[in-house]
């Protein structure tokens, strides 16, 4: 991490860069960082609510589940490996399987966990270069052409499957699968 | 238990779909017993969770009720999460991955068979009725009932192997097939066969003898 610093705040151990989230979350984890945490909620929480809206929760369910997704970050902040996972990644899978327990009102299994679990202290190369890969999806996302992105944006925000996805949009399900087929090996190089 | 290298792995459109949150609670059963035994398809899954977290970051924001960060706070400092996510099921020795264990309720031994003829047994696990999930017993050499499907099959191998007109399916293979596949499995000669397979959809069976006995498979 180097040059690129954004705006700094200042709190009890000082500063954190303002989009260094996984430092956030150490910060919630070892010192009970208020002001890191409200920083981490400004920036997910609009985020986390307005993906569980385009997933068919109401407003008001919608907000009471990005609370308590939010809530969870706090109290799970010592189960968060940057190693494996980006803060915006372990955030989706936190509000993901909130949508599935609150809107779906279903059970989801998990897979078993690998069995060296977690680092107890994560390399920080590979936190490094996980960072800078998500970076690089994002980007290829932005770039992707509208009507793909759209697709992906369905099939992971409108909860519905590709069929449905046809029946709502009139395209051929051929088309709709491969153009989802397109979007996911420009994004493929990118997803190592 | 040892996985030998698995040949048949699930596809993209199911793993985003798991990842996503989409999947019915049966499906969502069989990708996540198969990930549990296949570290390709974990390490694929892994990639679309880092999706989902890109799109979370990209896919815009809605305003909070005034005071959420309050609320939140005052939620936090009442305790313990309301909702805590589930911990995760941990390594398994036996035949059955730990999802698939919670399930049984343990290993194989765990599982209350009923006989649906011709030497077949299987068992209805519990799940949420958008789409079903049981577990298969086929003795060495026997065949599956000849059918085609509705809808999405999913058939994950875990002990023995079955064999259609194409292929080959051992331990932590998955077979993913839709309307257009008639096929009629065999299990392997070596060794009873034991199959995880969901359905979303009642299986159609061709001969009169499998459709007569449909209704009474709850399937």
């Amino acid at each position: 991490m180097n040059g690129t610093a954004g705006s700094e705040e200042l709190s009890r151990k000082g500063p954190i860069r303002s989009d260094d989230w996984a430092a956030h979350v150490s910060r919630i984890r070892d010192d009970k960082d208020q002001a890191a945490f409200a920083e981490l909620f400004r920036h997910f929480a609009p985020r986390v609510k307005a993906f569980l809206m385009k997933s068919g929760a109401d407003a008001a369910l919608a907000e009471e589940c990005a609370q308590e997704v939010m809530a969870t970050l706090w109290h799970k902040a010592h189960m968060f490996d940057p190693a494996r996972a980006t803060v915006a990644t372990w955030i989706f899978t936190i509000a993901r399987n909130r949508k599935i327990d609150a809107l779906r009102k279903q059970n989801r299994p998990e897979p078993e966990d690998l069995p060296w679990g977690p680092a107890a202290e994560p390399d920080q190369e590979d936190v490094l270069t996980l960072q800078q890969e998500t970076q690089a999806l994002g980007q290829a996302l932005a770039e992707l052409p509208p009507k793909q992105r759209e697709l992906i944006e369905r099939a992971y925000f409108g909860d519905l499957s590709h069929s449905e996805i046809a029946a709502e949009t009139g395209l051929p399900l051929g088309t709709i699968k491969s153009r989802i087929r397109l979007a996911l090996e420009r994004l493929r190089h990118e997803m190592k | 238990m040892k996985t030998p290298q698995i040949k048949h792995h699930l596809t993209d459109e199911l793993l985003m779909a798991y990842s996503a949150g989409s999947l019915p609670e049966a499906f969502s059963l069989v990708v996540a017993t198969h990930v549990s035994l296949c570290d390709e398809c974990r390490a694929r899954l892994g990639s679309f969770d880092t999706l989902g977290g890109a799109m979370l970051e990209e896919c815009g924001s809605a305003e909070l009720d005034a005071g959420a960060l309050d609320a939140t706070m005052a939620r936090i400092l009442e305790g313990a999460p309301q909702v805590a996510p589930k911990e995760k099921p941990r390594k398994s020795r036996g035949v059955f991955p730990g999802p698939l264990q919670d399930y049984v309720g343990g290993d194989v031994e765990a599982v209350k068979w009923k006989p649906v003829g011709m030497g077949v047994r299987q068992a209805i696990l519990p799940t949420s009725h958008d789409a079903s999930v049981r577990l298969l017993y086929i003795p060495a050499g026997c065949a599956v009932p000849d059918h085609g499907h509705r809808g999405t099959e999913l058939t994950l191998v875990l002990q023995g192997a079955f064999m259609d007109e194409d292929d080959r399916f051992a331990r932590g293979d998955v077979e993913v097939a839709d309307e257009d596949l008639e096929h009629t499995p065999i299990a392997d000669i070596g060794e009873d066969c034991i199959c995880l397979a969901a359905t979303d959809a009642p299986l159609r069976f061709r001969g009169i003898v499998p459709r007569l006995a449909q209704p009474f498979l709850k399937i």
